[in-house]
């Protein structure tokens, strides 16, 4: 994948030497190991500072709402959905993007490989051929990077651009994965037992909303969790309201994830919040038959209705 | 000390259900009187945060009823409120917020006092059947 980095800088160029854009968006090296900072280049020059690796999960859509200059943008397969999102919800014009596509093959989880170097710091990650090479003081270890995927990454159906106006790469491989498994084991619990699973699993929150604020789909000009008049969910980590705050978090984006899973690379304290948005990707899908962002001028599903819609409900 | 009763928060749309429980009323049919009616101007305006809070204020169960779909004063009110609802369920019961029972949804025209009062016996009694919700409801801070 690093062989996109030499085709981002050669089209960023391009694009900002002839003026068909104002900004690229895109990553350069972040000051961590294994973690790459969104960067947005504006003149050539800058353009050399654009890389591109297994480090670059977070979703560069989030940063095209609202926008009015001509953008270009780097995207994987979820970005690229995203975006289809965006311009289906009138945030941006599709005529201001030039879509850079970057079919992937997944994104590193950090805390994955941290996990296995007993507390070991990372000074220093090298990726080269499906394999990431960490060191640090007095040790290094190589890792096969498609055993440390994202979770979201090692379960995506959709590793290829849906919209690009440049591809950097042949079309990668898509999986064949039994992707909703971890669901189907939470659905199968007693209530009791769900409840208990869902309590520990948020018991960490800090309420940061960090998960919302690198989500792609959350751009409300006020989110609820900041109303106040009425206060529908309370600002505490009383358990009530972290239970509220996570459910209508999820509920807020159904039907608009595109599994991303950028909330759960952005959770400070490593919640798995994805489980509560993956359970309703895969209630839209059986019921309405609608994967986000893959059909271009298809509306979101809670925005249109059929006659003959399921009942589960009654 | 008495037998528990349930206390219901009950949404019920201004053309049909709410209409529905007026018929009920002046007819004289016996109905739990553990509902609380909130009236809608149409199930469409339904929010989950209005489920969320009832919960989370102490009410023992949800119920929002509206008109048939294909009958919404407003067109098409309830077809979108459907999809809604189908998802909500669904998670609710998925995270284990309420236990299935808790929250309920029916279409009930204005004509069918009969079945209105029916539906909300049978609301009361699934909800006292699980007994007080505890889990959701946000405890007052203590003070000393």
């Amino acid at each position: 994948m690093q062989a996109y980095t030499e085709k981002i800088r050669e089209a960023a160029k391009r694009l900002l030497a002839e003026k068909k854009v104002d900004v690229v968006i895109g990553f350069r090296k972040g000051t961590m190991p294994l973690m790459n900072e969104p960067f947005q280049a504006r003149t050539p020059e800058q353009a050399d500072l654009l890389v591109w690796d297994g480090n670059c999960g977070i979703n560069l859509a989030n940063y095209l709402p609202k926008r009015t200059e001509k953008i270009a943008i780097v995207a994987k397969g979820c970005d690229s959905r995203n975006i289809s999102i965006q311009i289906l919800e009138n945030q941006i014009k599709r005529e201001q993007l030039y879509i850079l596509g970057a079919p992937c093959k997944g994104m590193t989880d950090k805390r994955k490989i941290q996990d296995e170097l007993e507390g070991k710091e990372i000074f220093q990650a090298e990726e080269a051929g499906g394999q990431v090479k960490v060191s640090g003081r007095d040790f290094e270890k190589t890792f096969n990077r498609s055993e440390y995927l994202q979770e979201n990454c090692a379960v995506c159906l959709h590793r290829n651009p849906v919209i690009s106006d440049e591809m950097l790469g042949e079309p990668v491989q898509e999986q064949q994965v039994e992707c909703y498994e971890d669901i189907k084991q939470i659905e199968a619990m007693t209530p009791e037992e769900k409840r208990k699973h869902f309590d520990a699993l948020i018991e960490p929150c800090i309420r940061c909303y960090a998960c919302r604020s690198a989500c792609p789909a959350c751009y409300c000009p006020t989110c609820f969790v900041d109303e106040s008049k009425p206060q529908w969910v309370g600002k505490t980590t009383d358990p009530t309201d972290t239970r509220t705050f996570h459910f209508l978090r999820a509920f807020h984006v159904a039907g608009r994830c595109s599994d991303c899973g950028s909330c759960e690379r952005a959770c400070p304290v490593g919640i798995k919040v994805r489980q509560f948005t993956k359970k309703l990707e895969k209630e839209v899908k059986e019921l309405y038959g609608y994967e986000a962002g893959m059909v271009q001028d298809l509306r979101p599903p809670l925005d249109v209705y059929r006659p003959d819609d399921p009942e589960p409900f009654l | 000390m008495s037998e528990w009763e349930p206390k219901v928060i009950t949404f019920l749309c201004n053309w049909c259900s709410y209409g529905a429980a007026d018929l009920a009323g002046v007819s004289r049919f016996q109905y739990p009187a553990n509902i609380r009616i909130i009236r809608l101007p149409c199930t469409g305006r339904m929010n989950p945060k209005f489920i969320l809070a009832a919960l989370r204020h102490g009410a023992d169960g949800v119920w929002v009823s509206g008109c048939h779909p294909g009958d919404c004063h407003y067109i098409e009110g309830n077809f979108y409120a459907r999809r809604k609802f189908a998802l909500l369920k669904t998670q609710l019961e998925y995270t284990g917020l309420i236990e299935p029972g808790r929250v309920h949804f029916s279409w009930i025209s204005s004509a069918e006092a009969t079945i209105f009062a029916d539906k909300a016996r049978k609301v009361v009694e699934a909800i006292k059947a699980l007994g007080p919700a505890q889990h959701f409801i946000k405890k007052q801070a203590e003070v000393a």
